[in-house]
């Protein structure tokens, strides 16, 4: 793999601490699936052996919040919903990112109604919007990886001026 | 309780709670405990959530509590044409989407009077069987999965996934696809799409025999399973069930048999019924179902006409692409109707279609405008998930997975 | 004899008293009578041995958004036997918003009618639960009403805080 070809002789390799701590968590990425509707059905689909996540580091989608990193919101979200997705998202411990999957958790969607929320993002903050209804499984793939970038370069100073660490505090 | 009543609603609590519970905390293991298995959890297929109230293991009540994903549709159906809705109703039941579209547009075509080319009636007995195959294939799937057998899973998901890529020659897209139209469906069959489906419907029931000795000679899994959440036939009737839950109980009862639609009754196929109404018949029944609809396919394969796939109504039936395009009056009908709708005339049916699920109906109501002034749709989940106060009554909780998965809900459709 | 002619003809012999409207559009017959009567004809009709509707498939509510008699309670049943279908409608003013409830003839009616409560607001006596469905306890309108507008009112659905 990657790091054999640092390691010439003596077993030492030179790096910065964030960039061997990005490596080590864009890598293991545990998404949470926050499976709503219909996209979650292509959610599942990424799980199964034709579009393989596992191969991403992404080997389980645990469905309990305190283990995961990564909250896929799949589906749409209602009124009634959200404050369930968003306590769902305040268990998940830091550091934490969402990708807001398919057209519904990125504007509402095709349902422009009294219960749909026009977006998550009015109550959650958002890393990547994918687009599609419901985006195919290589779509979600490709937002995994564009995920593993950002977890990649974001460097460990950027995390002490999380909001959400203020709203721990203050608990 | 006064913390109890804040995460619960009073009213909600009323319909757990009797008379004769008593909820003063003198000893913890004599009273009887108030679980929530909440929206978010791995085995509810979707955001469903119970209230259960447990004494010990044993459950006594059960509240389902359902719209956490309730969208609008029927407001949202008063508002858009005839046409703009279909992709609506394939976010219904998402698991089988073509299944929807077929029974929208029948209840549409009904009302405005418009019959459907012979060619097109056999693809969308084609594509309502496959997607009835593939929502089996999950329901079995998951179902193992919730009891504990984890393989079985990825083995239906692989078997689904050819069927996805069957829709996806057919109309560009994996699943939620709005293929039928008005009138028709929106382009005809490729030979691709028809080579690929009769060479899935030939491998098919080896594999899906592959899958079944995984776990029906599981003494696990059917003991897990055999005895569970029984119901008698009169219950059944009553409390509103259909579809496969119906038919395992032992009412011989089928829409495409007792009210044909499509081209039903031109094809052979039996309708499978089991007598005994628990858990392990629901997936014996629907494993045999699988079976039926690939040979409903093979059947259809074979006996497909040639022809055109969308009637020739110019007023109420989009024309083609490429005739909008170059001639003046298919433009006009065009504009016309994508703008204005079909103005079917003033009344009100209900139709009702087989699907996976269940009676899946569309009472529309018309005004003699574009869009209809009512639209109820009657979902086989919303009915099914009735039942289930009923069947976890007695049982574990451990249970309350196994019959959640053997009804087979999907929340989208029962919330609307 | 055909089903279409039986059912009214054995509805008129056994409830002389009450008017029905018989009409048949599209091959599907549909009754229409008083809502006081409701529970009668109900019952009558799953308990007849040679009707036997048993099934209940929908209750449903169409809104006129006229001054009289705006709401219509729709009960579409199946019967088994006979694999024949029939409507029965009712009308409900909006100053009398109450109908009696079926779902002690038909266990199915229960969830349905709790849900066209949610929808429009017209309430069914001797319910069992009476208690919206879809929407949260607290909201107070009912979405379905014409006069309610498609994208809601702001403010009626509470939103956690970012």
């Amino acid at each position: 793999m990657g790091l054999e070809s640092y390691i010439k002789e003596s077993g030492f390799i030179a790096t910065k601490l964030d960039a061997i701590i990005g490596w080590a968590r864009k890598n293991s990425v545990w998404p949470m699936p926050m499976g709503i509707s219909c996209c979650a059905i292509e959610m599942m689909a990424v799980g199964d052996p034709k579009y393989d996540i596992a191969r991403f580091g992404s080997e389980v989608m645990r469905f309990t919040p305190r283990q995961c990193d990564l909250m896929i919101v799949a589906g749409t979200v209602t009124y009634k919903m959200a404050p369930v997705v968003k306590k769902i998202f305040d268990q998940m411990p830091d550091p934490k990112w969402v990708i807001a999957m398919g057209a519904c958790t990125s504007s509402g969607g095709m349902y422009r109604s009294y219960s749909v929320v026009q977006g998550i993002d009015q109550f959650l903050p958002v890393d990547i919007y994918l687009a599609g209804c419901p985006p195919r499984p290589d779509n979600l793939l490709y937002a995994l990886m564009k995920i593993q970038d950002k977890i990649g370069k974001t460097k460990a100073a950027e995390f002490k001026n999380l909001p959400e660490l203020n709203v721990i505090q203050n608990n | 309780m006064d913390q109890l009543e804040k995460e619960v609603h009073p009213k909600i609590l009323q319909a757990l709670l009797d008379a004769k519970t008593d909820y003063t905390f003198d000893d913890a293991l004599e009273n009887e405990m108030i679980l929530n298995m909440g929206p978010q959890h791995p085995a509810t297929h979707g955001v469903l959530r119970l209230l259960l109230r447990l004494d010990g293991e044993k459950i006594v009540a059960c509240v389902p509590d359902l719209g956490y994903l309730h969208r609008g549709y029927e407001k949202m159906a008063e508002n858009m044409t005839y046409y703009e809705y279909i992709p609506h109703t394939d976010r219904l039941d998402y698991i089988s989407p073509m299944a929807n579209n077929v029974a929208w547009v029948l209840a549409v075509e009904k009302l405005a009077g418009i019959e459907a080319p012979k060619r097109a009636q056999y693809i969308r007995m084609m594509i309502a069987e496959l997607a009835r195959i593939a929502s089996h294939l999950v329901a079995i799937g998951s179902f193992a999965m919730d009891v504990g057998a984890l393989t079985i899973f990825l083995w239906t998901l692989r078997e689904r996934e050819k069927i996805l890529d069957i829709w996806d020659i057919l109309c560009g897209a994996r699943f939620t696809n709005s293929f039928t139209r008005i009138g028709g469906v929106a382009n005809d069959a490729q030979p691709e799409a028809l080579e690929k489906a009769k060479w899935f419907v030939d491998q098919f029931e080896p594999n899906l025999e592959e899958c079944e000795k995984l776990v029906n000679a599981n003494r696990i899994f059917v003991q897990r399973v055999d005895g569970i959440g029984a119901i008698s036939k009169e219950d059944a009737i009553n409390l509103g069930f259909s579809g496969p839950n119906l038919r395992a109980c032992g009412v011989n009862f089928d829409l495409r048999v007792n009210a044909p639609y499509l081209c039903y009754n031109e094809v052979d196929f039996n309708v499978v019924t089991y007598s005994e109404g628990d858990c392990l018949a629901r997936y014996f029944l629907r494993l045999d179902e699988c079976r039926e609809s690939a040979k409903i396919v093979k059947q259809v394969l074979e006996k497909m006409p040639q022809g055109e796939v969308l009637a020739n109504q110019p007023k109420k039936v989009l024309p083609h692409k490429d005739e909008v395009y170059t001639k003046m009056e298919e433009l006009i009908h065009d504009f016309m109707i994508v703008n204005f709708g079909i103005n079917p005339p003033e009344g009100e049916i209900y139709h009702a279609i087989e699907g996976s699920k269940g009676e899946l109906g569309f009472y529309l109501v018309s005004k003699g405008g574009g869009r209809p002034w009512k639209c109820k749709i009657r979902s086989p989940s919303f009915n099914n998930i009735q039942v289930l106060p009923k069947l976890v009554v007695g049982q574990m909780i451990s249970d309350v997975v196994a019959i959640i998965g053997s009804i087979d809900p999907i929340m989208g459709e029962a919330d609307k | 004899m055909n089903l279409k002619e039986l059912v009214p003809q054995k509805l008129k012999e056994k409830f002389p008293d009450i008017t029905f409207h018989i009409s048949d559009y599209k091959d599907e017959l549909t009754i229409k009578f008083d809502k006081k009567n409701v529970v009668d004809v109900c019952k009558y009709l799953k308990e007849d041995d040679d009707l036997q509707f048993y099934y209940c498939s929908d209750v449903t509510a169409v809104d006129w958004a006229k001054r009289k008699n705006r709401f219509t309670v729709v009960y579409n049943i199946f019967s088994l036997k006979n694999n024949f279908r029939l409507r029965l409608k009712s009308d409900v003013d909006e100053g009398n918003c109450a109908i009696d409830s079926v779902s002690s003839v038909w266990g199915s009616a229960n969830w349905h009618e709790r849900e066209t409560y949610d929808m429009y607001g017209i309430k069914f006596n001797n319910h069992p639960d009476l208690r919206r469905m879809y929407m949260p306890e607290e909201f107070e309108y009912h979405p379905l009403r014409k006069d309610f507008p498609l994208m809601g009112i702001p403010g009626s659905l509470p939103l956690p805080k970012k």
